[in-house]
């Protein structure tokens, strides 16, 4: 492949730092990397661990969850939710064999529009590097050259809960 | 399902279109699955863009509608009004920023475009899932919390209570009038501060419609915009108010005298029981208990023997008081402190005698401070015969703040003019980086000190010392600056040194900002819902600011602060209710194990437990929409509504469309099927 690798990432962004933050950064005309594909929740309290991997599972590189400051959530303290639910989603992602760098959480208020940038711009970088992960073919079809992984587990907390 | 969405991108004149290729992005948005119809359009914000959407809505039986333009922080609303219109329930709508996150990020149009799809793309498989919602109806408690005396504050509450509306003001410090009542003059009018507080202190300390709380503490704050419910610690003053008719002779009579670090800026004393100045409201001194002889040695009550009152006024078993308020409305006016002198230490404060703060001045040019009006040394008799005031400490400075205070030029400036009056054979050297003054009748005072001979040195003073080189600094201030305007380093000896720091946010700003639930910048100062258009709002729903807590300024413009304040909460009390939006939770009691880890998630306790049936259920009202409960449930019984798992899963779907691995062949199916 001779074109550069573009990395795919989903950022889930809160309304009340992370967006403003992202809103600030495109007003302030901060150059970063455009990889970083956005979608909106209240919280980053909302961010259900399915999401991170429904969007891992659809194709995505990575996946960026971006909420406000310890200590500065508009809802008092969804993000040390969203803090403890990354912490247990990172050790399950790791024995899938997805690396650190493809799922991170930041801190991002919305006067950091820099903070933010960077973060994509750096976490763009370190996904590059890694190459693309291709999570359906190569580990949840079965069919590839990816990691050993109990599929059905992982069907299971896939699944929406319509599915259940 | 078979949806008709519109799917309408906008140029933003070139803001968009200069990076996105609109017309590729609507052409190919026009064959994606349940989209009816797609167009570019130059400003979809316009009237006529927005007619765009209403006709289509009518003549095309629209049932979902898409906007890719800006941030929906900017235009949500305008298009969801649109879609009403058009005869459309308002929330059947989705916006797809790619202004803001997608053509201002990047020059490259390839990778703009392709994100541009992206995010049009998640926004049509979002939107089709969208429900119809009604906005919610909330009454609005007439009664206002104001906290702060200030005069951003007082004018806030005046505000509010002259037009009939009941208002609870609540300051820490034993008197309102915050820092506007220790100064002298006010520029550019040099009117007496004082003469214009006072009476606007009186009338608040009056005023059948404000309770006037004071040496008092917001502790918590809970619900929701139009129903707060403020806890207040009323610190115990050891004075009953009742009875006490502020005669002051236990002031008079107290033998304890304590620096008066605050109000007199430490140049004078005051009483263990004490009124911070004579015309302080309201008039009831407090007691001090770490200064207090009684408290110390448990003998004294000097206080109690001499006052004359029936019952007596002074209760040594007063304990502090717990007031709970309920309010509809918050207006913060927490003000300012200033910058700490000591931070910069070639400049000497603390260390060097008479090297002065502005508030130190301010205090001792004022007629009823320390000095009694007179200009002197730190010996508190002789009259400095040169001074120079230092502008910019700690402001316009890449190690401490970066922005400009504002104030300090336009201070600095009175301060030359006070002692040029007061001391005319005196020589006065200001030292500026750049003169500031912008404002009615600031730049006529700037010209008028020009004219009384004030000598002006531009350049940032480096070092403030009392080590003389050469003849004539011997037991002199020596200041050490680069004279930017004739290119010299000078030594000029002086007197007394002014300093004239940087307003600060208040060092507690953060902890304010966690009680009352909105944000504050990187320098502590609050965060209005917009720098332009909405300077007075939070992004809290019914929390106001008012005033130097959310940035610095000058006496007029935190009057007007107060008072714009004031207009936005009367607007909505007069109202009555307000429609919020309708992003809540719910539980489905069907799915609901019982289980309770959402009860305990909640940060509003919206959410009860039903013991009889085994459920938990979410109370409306006071539920914020935050989500949080909707992603623990293990049952996927919690609904959030309009982020709902179906909304953001057929969101995560369609963001990711060219990276899905059945990509193409569904690609290429959709255009066949077209």
């Amino acid at each position: 492949m001779s074109e550069q690798f573009k990395p795919v990432i989903v950022g889930f962004l809160c309304n009340w730092c992370s967006y403003r933050a992202a809103d600030l950064a495109g007003t302030s005309r901060i150059k970063y990397a455009p990889n970083m594909r956005p979608i909106r929740v209240m919280c980053s309290g909302r961010v259900d661990p399915q999401f991170v991997l429904k969007a891992l599972k659809e194709g995505a590189d990575g996946v960026l969850i971006a909420g406000c400051h310890p200590g500065e959530c508009h809802y008092v303290e969804g993000n040390i939710k969203a803090l403890r639910r990354f912490s247990l989603l990172k050790r399950l992602l790791s024995q899938w064999g997805i690396e650190d760098e493809r799922v991170q959480l930041v801190w991002a208020s919305a006067s950091e529009g820099n903070v933010l940038a960077a973060a994509v711009d750096r976490m763009t970088e370190q996904v590059r590097a890694l190459g693309p992960l291709r999570w359906q073919e190569s580990v949840l079809s079965g069919n590839g050259h990816g990691h050993p992984a109990p599929i059905e587990t992982i069907a299971e907390v896939l699944a929406t809960p319509e599915e259940v | 399902m078979s949806e008709k969405v519109g799917v309408y991108i906008c140029h933003c004149g070139t803001n968009i279109a200069k990076t996105v290729d609109v017309v590729e992005v609507a052409r190919w948005a026009g064959v994606q699955a349940n989209v009816e119809v797609a167009c570019e359009y130059k400003f979809m914000c316009s009237s006529l863009g927005q007619t765009l959407i209403e006709e289509d809505i009518k003549e095309k039986g629209l049932t979902r509608v898409v906007v890719a333009s800006c941030s929906p922080h900017m235009h949500e609303k305008t298009f969801r009004t649109a879609c009403e219109r058009g005869g459309l329930n308002p929330f059947m709508f989705e916006m797809a920023n790619i202004r803001e996150h997608d053509s201002w990020i990047t020059d490259d149009g390839e990778a703009a475009t392709q994100k541009a799809k992206a995010l049009v793309k998640a926004a049509v498989d979002r939107v089709v899932h969208h429900q119809p919602l009604e906005l919610l109806p909330v009454e609005i408690n007439p009664n206002t919390l104001v906290v702060g005396g200030g005069i951003a504050g007082i004018s806030a509450a005046l505000e509010l209570a002259n037009a009939g509306y009941h208002v609870y003001l609540v300051e820490r410090e034993p008197t309102i009038g915050g820092h506007m009542a220790q100064l002298d003059k006010t520029f550019p009018t040099l009117d007496c501060s004082a003469c214009i507080l006072t009476p606007r202190m009186v009338e608040v300390g009056q005023h059948q419609n404000i309770t006037l709380l004071t040496w008092s503490e917001v502790e918590a704050v809970d619900g929701y915009l139009g129903n707060f419910t403020v806890t207040v610690r009323k610190k115990a003053r050891y004075v009953d108010e009742r009875y006490c008719t502020g005669c002051g002779i236990c002031i008079e009579k107290c033998p304890r005298k304590v620096i008066d670090e605050v109000f007199e800026a430490g140049l004078s004393y005051r009483k263990a029981i004490y009124r911070p100045f004579p015309q302080a409201v309201p008039k009831y001194p407090v007691l001090d208990p770490p200064n207090c002889t009684y408290f110390e040695r448990g003998k004294c009550k000097a206080c109690q023997i001499f006052c004359p009152t029936t019952p007596n006024s002074i209760d040594f078993e007063q304990q502090d008081e717990i007031l709970k308020l309920q309010v509809g409305n918050i207006i913060l006016a927490t003000g300012y402190t200033l910058f700490d002198c000591s931070r910069i230490p070639q400049y000497g404060y603390g260390r060097l005698a008479n090297v002065f703060t502005s508030l130190e001045f301010e205090r001792m040019v004022n007629a009823a401070g320390p000095t009694g009006g007179k200009i002197v040394l730190r010996d508190m008799k002789t009259p400095p015969m040169s001074v120079g005031i230092v502008h910019c400490v700690g402001s316009r400075d890449e190690n401490f703040h970066k922005y400009c205070s504002k104030v300090c030029c336009m201070y600095s400036l009175k301060f030359a003019h006070l002692i040029h009056e007061r001391l005319p054979d005196a020589e006065v050297f200001n030292f500026y980086i750049d003169m500031r003054t912008p404002g009615k009748g600031y730049e006529e005072f700037y010209h008028r000190l020009l004219d009384e001979e004030t000598h002006f040195i531009r350049g940032k003073v480096a070092d403030v010392t009392d080590a003389a080189r050469l003849p004539g600094e011997e037991g002199k201030l020596i200041i050490q600056v680069e004279d930017t305007l004739i290119g010299k380093q000078r030594r000029i000896p002086v007197d007394m040194v002014v300093l004239s720091p940087a307003m600060e946010a208040r060092h507690d700003s953060r902890e304010i900002t966690q009680l009352f639930r909105m944000g504050c910048d990187f320098d502590g100062f609050f965060i209005e819902r917009h720098p332009k258009l909405d300077p007075v709002a939070t992004m809290t729903e019914g929390i106001y600011v008012a005033g130097a807590c959310q940035g610095p300024k000058d006496i007029p413009d935190s009057v007007a602060h107060g008072a714009a304040a004031s207009a936005r909460v009367a607007g909505l009390i007069a109202r009555g209710i307000v429609m919020m939006e309708p992003v809540r939770a719910s539980i489905n009691k069907e799915l609901c194990s019982g289980c309770r880890i959402c009860n305990n998630l909640c940060p509003y306790n919206a959410i009860v437990f039903h013991e009889d049936q085994k459920v938990s259920e979410v109370i409306t009202a006071l539920c914020q929409g935050c989500g949080t409960c909707v992603a623990a449930c293990p049952s996927a019984a919690i609904t959030g509504a309009h982020f709902t798992n179906d909304q953001i899963f057929s969101e995560i779907e369609g963001i990711l469309w060219d990276v899905q691995s059945d990509h193409w062949e569904r690609e290429a199916e959709l255009v066949t099927a077209k």
